[in-house]
């Protein structure tokens, strides 16, 4: 039903994720955001079942803002990343496993930037393009064929108006806008969100 | 709470249980972190009684053996069916807050109570419209209005409508999986503006404008869909959400008799007396064959 996609570029990355929050057949919320700040360069995406979300999202979010208070410098995006994924496998084999599924985008100075990809079942994968949800199905070939680690910013909004297409096109569930943000070395860029009638 | 007390729920195994007394427990040292050992962190923070749930089940669901006390033995069977049928509503405009709400409790096909409140005043500015199990409806309402009048008094100052969803969020989440179902909105004005944001007890918190909620939802945002837009004048707001609710229980069978309705500004709620839906049908009725006529009376004069 929901649907993340992040692209990484060679000095940023860029993440998509869609607006609707349903409850069960009726579309709740037509501008819900999915995005959450973990840091200045840092961003969790997070879909799954609702409540865990929003829980396990927060609670990521304060504990790695914790870090920053206590050790006065940042966690990097790989570190913030296993440190998601150490939470999620802890509490995976516990009585309230939690059922979400992410995709972690950051921008760290000495690594550049990184994309990783993560699920309910605690795995964990850097990866240059990713996407989760039933939109990931048809549009990750799409990634596979036009996909070039040397992409420029607005291909990269190309490549991702792409598959937005396709999910419009293919997909039957009604997704009628994205929000869409660039992570580089200055942070988190807000960037215009993607709508149905603006192809 | 009292209720517990009149309903003489102080039973040994739950004492067992729950051995942190009640006074101390305060929502501002949630204890949320879910620990493995299934011996400590029963951390229920109230004082409440959970009913021991059927053993026998055929898959581990994700929470029912948390709450299973140790020596229990017997099975608490339902008495009736329950059931989520209702239509609430709550939409934000310029001149406030609209919550309404239909007043049919159902328990499977049958009407249980034709005249229940489903709108329930918090404090002064904040309403909440219910819709899922009555009883577990009344029980957290009763615990939020304790909780933000104990913050009132507590820090001065009330808390903001965004917190109290926080804090009864919070509150619902380690119920989560099991047959706890309530489904809030939380109707209000603060100073940053009217509010509308609905808490669920599967754990979904959601902000929105426009928010209805149960069984006559589809039908009821229908209506609100074509006709809401900000500049509504007060009279007019009042007037769709009467007619939301009124299609709503036309339609759904599990909402129905009368029509509750609630407006909230910057002075507070005022709650509008209670219509019953069936003199709307009859008007709804009598405009029609009133148009009908006239369509009739122009086209005759017309052909003539």
């Amino acid at each position: 039903m929901e649907y993340l996609i992040g692209i990484q570029g060679p000095d940023y990355v860029l993440v998509a994720a869609d607006n609707v929050a349903a409850s069960s057949i009726i579309q709740m919320k037509h501008d819900y955001d999915k995005m959450f700040k973990l840091s200045e360069k840092i961003l969790l995406l997070c879909v799954g079942e609702a409540g865990d979300t929003v829980q396990f999202a927060e609670y990521i979010q304060k504990n790695v803002q914790l870090y920053k208070m206590r050790n006065g410098y940042e966690l990097s995006p790989s570190a913030a990343a296993n440190f998601t994924r150490k939470n999620l496998a802890d509490y995976l084999r516990s009585r309230t496993p939690y059922h979400v599924n992410l995709l972690l985008a950051g921008h760290d100075e000495s690594d550049g930037p990184g994309l990783f990809y993560m699920d309910y079942m605690a795995s964990l994968a850097k990866a240059p393009f990713a996407a989760h949800g039933y939109g990931a199905f048809l549009t990750l070939s799409i990634l596979d064929r036009y996909y070039r680690p040397d992409l420029s910013r607005d291909e990269a909004v190309e490549l991702l108006r792409k598959c937005v297409e396709e999910l419009n096109k293919r997909f039957i569930l009604n997704l009628p806008s994205f929000n869409v943000r660039l992570i580089d070395k200055d942070g988190i860029h807000d960037m215009e969100k993607i709508t149905l009638t603006a192809k | 709470m009292a209720l517990e007390d009149i309903c003489c729920f102080k039973d040994k195994p739950t004492q067992q249980l729950f051995p942190f007394p009640a006074l101390e427990t305060d929502y501002h040292n949630l204890e949320l972190e879910r620990l493995k050992t299934s011996q400590t962190n029963w951390g229920d923070p109230q004082h409440i009684f959970i009913p021991p749930f059927p053993q026998a089940t055929p898959f581990i669901s994700r929470r029912t053996s948390r709450f299973r006390p140790p020596n229990h033995a017997l099975t608490v069977q339902r008495p009736f069916p329950l059931s989520h049928g209702t239509t609430t509503l709550g939409f934000i405009f310029q001149g406030g807050v609209i919550a309404a709400a239909d007043t049919r409790a159902s328990a499977g096909g049958l009407v249980a109570c034709p005249a229940v409140h489903k709108i329930t005043p918090i404090h002064s500015h904040l309403v909440v419209t219910s819709s899922g199990s009555g009883a577990d409806c009344m029980l957290w309402e009763r615990i939020l209005i304790r909780e933000i009048r104990l913050y009132e008094l507590r820090h001065k100052r009330r808390l903001s409508i965004r917190a109290s969803a926080k804090l009864l969020s919070f509150m619902l989440h380690p119920f989560k999986g099991t047959d706890v179902c309530v489904a809030l909105t939380l109707c209000g004005w603060e100073k940053e503006g009217p509010q509308v944001i609905y808490v669920c007890s599967d754990g979904a918190r959601l902000q929105g404008d426009i928010i209805s909620v149960g069984s006559g939802s589809p039908y009821a945002y229908g209506v609100l869909d074509g006709g809401l837009s900000w500049g509504l004048s007060k009279e007019e707001a009042i007037s769709l959400a009467r007619e939301a609710v009124f299609r709503a229980t036309h339609r759904d069978a599990y909402s129905g008799n009368n029509v509750d309705l609630f407006h909230i500004d910057a002075q507070g709620w005022i709650q509008r007396p209670r219509e019953d839906l069936k003199e709307e049908y009859y008007r709804e009725l009598e405009r029609r064959s009133k148009r009908r006529r006239e369509k009739k009376k122009r086209d005759t004069i017309e052909s003539s």
